[in-house]
């Protein structure tokens, strides 16, 4: 963590599309009258989701104004709460998660390869594409080290499959978020090593089939409801 | 009343109250950096950790209420102590942990001697600090001319920030960061848009936030500490002048609750570099058209011929904002002595009539009595820039409001800092309100203490005395005036005002008002016009009258005047003055006036011997014993008469014929609005912030 500030370049002004600020009018409404500013972290996202990642300073002013509040009120929240980015960011935000599980798992490492691929830390590269910064516990231990890329966490990296990942997001392909080593979520790395004996599930209808312990739990889990799923990006 | 033992002794202290207070309140004094007893809690600076029988950590004292703690499994009662080796080691800790990021550079800090941090490192501070790493550096902040930062050294108590939103009730200051990146500034470092901006200085705890005008002049054991009464606006507010040798180096509030409490406007405060600059050292006269030093007896001499022998009718004496009661009872006298029923001390034109009782022109409710008001009634009247302190009190009243505080304006729209009802602009809603048909009246149903406040821009017009009349009747409508409680309140800008009409300082039989003296000067039937401190009215009206000019500072007045006379400043006489309620108190003499400058009312007697016409006193304990006489109520400092709300009831039944028209702004320029003010560099800057925001260009951002 370090200092933060608005950034030296902004923006002449800021309003958000019409579908924005009706959801933002909806928001409002949520809460009584004159509590008003308690939608304040909501707008303030739903003004850095539209500008793709940050909050330049008219933002601030436009969601101040929106809410009656005043503006070193919004001021103090953006600054404190560091998902806030008061800078542009690239078209893939990647936050690298530095803290004791993934830095003992090698994320130093990936962090180099940030540096590598695609610069200094909090920079956007040259073609816009990529930035990235170093963020305290993202709370995915068990698949250490990992990454959030934009919406999405990217998990059991190793230097070579983050570099190939982030190729594959540059060149515009498909990538599947979640582990990147074939694991199951946060399941056993090698399959599962305990519960497998199939006498267990022998009268339990709704297990799974005798002697398919293992791979049957893994392609259970595998069919969740699409719609799960379909959330995923590309 | 929970009982307490604190440090082995039993104490009973009151309801609601917290630890810190309640330790306070028998004798035990709790460290603390960011608890202020006007301020919300905030608990976040630890210093003030005292243990508790049973529990398992010290606890913050500023947090915890008397009422939630709990007797211990034995019944005994809950026990404090606050000298603990625990206790001790926890503040001692704290302390440590403060200063690790607070650079040592007391030596060239202006709150070097009077700071806190330094005090209680004095008493809970280990030797030499275990801390090997760098320490924090912080960017200063600008904001504005009054404040200096040098936020490296700051806490982060928030008192400042607390203060701006619940006080000053502007939210200027903010906390941004977190951690140890927190920083203390305004939104994008403009400078901070109140009038009370000042009083961060007093509040912070370490040399974060100090001075800017006083930075490197002085420390404080260098100064002369003189308890004395602000005279920038009506209020009377304690402040405390701090002079070294001829010079006022700062002024800073005392407390006073039932005025100021603690605080004081940035025009009390930094308006001292004013009493500097432009100041009238020595008598002149004009000859030839051109103002030349003069001594004392050439002076009086000039004034004795033009005199000699002149009709009273023909010789006219305005009293101005500053005065004191001392030097206006005198010029009443000598204006009697010479015959002239032509005196004023009213220069705006207010309508105010001291022969209509007492009671129609004070602030009956009192300052203090705001606290109880539940409904305000503001007519031409913007109290954020006549009472900034007073704004500050019904700001206060209103935040803790349970419900919604009804707050009506009738007059011009302004930023208050409150929510209010605009009603209106003139005399047409007032009469609305009076006769009970306006739709404010009727949010008023349940209200038990309305208040009425009518400003002297309501008043300051040729149908002044009928708005007036009209108000008392708006007053009685909404059930302002009560056995218990007196509703009525005239809320004055100058500090001389309610002296001068104590003092009857106001046309005699026959006698003509300022406009009318103006007039009657324009025409050329007024020979002799004694300004008494008089710079307001429009020097151009006075025609070819001859113009004595009694008073402290070069301006208006004294560029106008055929003689002038250099009184003394507020600050270097022992004066009296009345305040908006109608409480006599007196300044204190802090330093002597500049060069050949004398009191003002040793001037007046000096005067009166050469015109033949010698006044009867010859000290300042003659002058009060025969002013005291004459008008006891200036003899009770400090007190209030009780006020009688049956004079607001005659005063309602007067039939009010009013014009039309709106009331306008009474202070158009706050900052330049008296003598002392214009002359000072300070107020310049902070005008050209308010104006426009272009301060930081004006070289004044050390």
């Amino acid at each position: 963590m370090s200092i933060r500030r608005l950034a030296a370049e902004q923006p002449e002004g800021f309003a958000f599309t019409s579908a924005n600020l009706e959801w933002a009018e909806a928001q409002i409404k949520k809460y009584p009258e004159g509590r008003q500013a308690s939608a304040v972290l909501s707008l303030l996202w739903r003004a850095q989701e539209q500008i793709g990642g940050w909050l330049p300073e008219p933002a601030l002013r436009y969601v101040a104004d929106m809410l009656d509040m005043a503006y070193i009120r919004v001021y103090e929240l953006v600054t404190f709460y560091t998902m806030f980015n008061l800078a542009p960011v690239g078209r893939y935000y990647v936050q690298v998660c530095g803290t004791t599980p993934c830095m003992l798992r090698g994320a130093e490492d990936i962090k180099d390869t940030c540096r590598k691929f695609i610069g200094e830390k909090d920079r956007v590269n040259d073609d816009g594409m990529f930035s990235w910064t170093e963020v305290e516990c993202l709370g995915a231990c068990v698949n250490a080290p990992m990454a959030q890329i934009n919406n999405y966490y990217y998990e059991d990296l190793t230097p070579e499959k983050f570099e190939s990942l982030l190729k594959r997001l540059r060149a515009g392909k498909d990538v599947e978020p979640g582990p990147q080593d074939g694991r199951q979520t946060s399941a056993p790395a090698g399959g599962p090593n305990t519960l497998t004996d199939p006498e267990l599930y022998a009268n339990d209808p709704s297990g799974p089939e005798p002697g398919s312990a293992g791979t049957t739990v893994i392609a259970t889990e595998a069919k969740r409801p699409a719609s799960k799923r379909e959330k995923r990006p590309r | 009343m929970p009982k307490l033992i604190i440090n082995d002794v039993e104490h009973d202290v009151p309801d609601g109250i917290t630890l810190i207070q309640a330790c306070d309140l028998v004798g035990v004094e709790i460290a603390r950096f960011c608890f202020h007893e006007r301020l919300s809690i905030a608990g976040n600076c630890r210093m003030c950790l005292v243990e508790i029988a049973g529990m398992p950590k010290p606890v913050a004292s500023c947090a915890m209420s008397v009422n939630d703690l709990r007797p211990g499994r034995d019944g005994t009662l809950p026990t404090i102590m606050t000298e603990s080796p625990t206790a001790k080691k926890a503040r001692e800790g704290t302390l440590e942990f403060l200063l690790i990021n607070h650079p040592l550079d007391c030596p060239i800090c202006d709150q070097g001697g009077e700071c806190d941090l330094q005090d209680q490192t004095m008493a809970y501070g280990y030797d030499a600090g275990r801390f090997q790493d760098n320490k924090r550096a912080v960017e200063d902040k600008y904001l504005g001319p009054l404040i200096k930062t040098c936020m490296t050294r700051c806490i982060h108590c928030t008192r400042c920030v607390r203060f701006m939103t619940e006080v000053a009730g502007v939210d200027e200051l903010g906390a941004i960061g977190r951690g140890e990146d927190t920083e203390i500034t305004t939104y994008l470092e403009h400078g901070m848009r109140s009038n009370l901006s000042g009083n961060v200085v007093d509040l912070c705890p370490v040399g974060a936030l100090t001075s800017k005008p006083y930075a490197y002049i002085a420390r404080p054991w260098e100064l002369d500490k003189t308890p004395s009464i602000d005279v920038m606006d009506a209020l009377g507010s304690a402040i405390r002048v701090d002079a070294r040798g001829r010079e006022v180096l700062r002024i800073l509030p005392r407390i006073n609750d039932a005025i100021n409490e603690e605080w004081i406007s940035d025009k009390a405060r930094h308006v001292c570099d004013g009493l500097r600059t432009q100041r009238l050292d020595q008598p002149y006269v004009r000859r030839n058209g051109k103002l030349e030093p003069a001594s004392w007896d050439e002076a009086f001499g000039v004034i004795a011929e033009k005199l000699k022998g002149l009709d009273g009718a023909r010789f006219a004496a305005i009293a101005g904002d500053l005065p004191a009661a001392e030097e206006m009872f005198a010029l009443k006298q000598l204006a009697e002595q010479i015959g002239s029923p032509n005196i004023d001390c009213r220069q705006d034109g207010a309508k105010l009539d001291p022969g209509l009782g007492r009671a129609t022109y004070l602030f009956n409710t009192t300052i203090a009595g705001i606290d109880n008001a539940d409904a305000f009634l503001l007519i031409g009247t913007d109290p954020r820039v006549e009472a900034p302190l007073l704004n500050a009190r019904i700001h206060t009243r209103w935040r803790k409001a349970e419900q919604r505080l009804p707050i009506g304006l009738i007059g011009t729209e302004a930023d208050l800092t409150y929510g209010y009802d605009y009603l209106g602009a003139g005399p047409e809603t007032l009469a609305e309100i009076a006769d009970g048909s306006h739709a404010f009246v009727k949010t008023l149903k349940d209200v038990k203490h309305p208040m009425v406040i009518v400003g002297q821009a309501a008043l300051a017009r040729p149908d002044g005395a009928a708005v007036l009349a009209l108000a008392a009747k708006a007053a009685k409508t909404i059930g302002a005036l009560n056995s218990d409680w007196n509703g009525f309140n005239v809320l004055h800008d100058a500090a001389a005002r309610v002296a001068g009409l104590d003092l009857g300082f106001v046309p005699g039989k026959k006698g003509l008002d300022v406009e009318a003296i103006l007039d009657a000067a324009g025409k050329g039937d007024m020979d002799v016009i004694y300004l008494l401190g008089t710079d307001e009215i429009d020097m151009d009206r006075l025609g070819d009258a001859f113009v004595i000019y009694q008073g402290s500072h070069g301006d208006r007045g004294a560029h106008r005047a055929d003689v002038i006379l250099p009184g003394a400043a507020y600050t270097e006489k022992d004066g009296t003055y009345v305040n908006t309620e109608g409480r006599a108190q007196m300044t204190a003499r802090a330093i002597f006036p500049p060069g050949d400058a004398r009191e003002d009312w040793t001037i007046l007697r000096a005067l009166s011997a050469v015109l033949g016409k010698t006044l009867p006193f010859d000290s300042l304990q003659d002058l009060r014993a025969r002013m005291y006489e004459a008008h006891p109520n200036l003899a009770l400092l400090d007190f209030i008469e009780p006020s009688d709300a049956a004079t607001i009831t005659k005063l309602a039944s007067k039939p009010a014929k009013t014009g039309m028209g709106h009331f306008d702004l009474r202070i158009e320029d706050y900052y330049f609005s008296n003598p002392v003010a214009r002359a000072s560099s300070i107020m310049v800057s902070l005008r050209a912030m308010h104006a426009d925001g272009s301060e930081k260009a004006t070289g004044t951002d050390g």
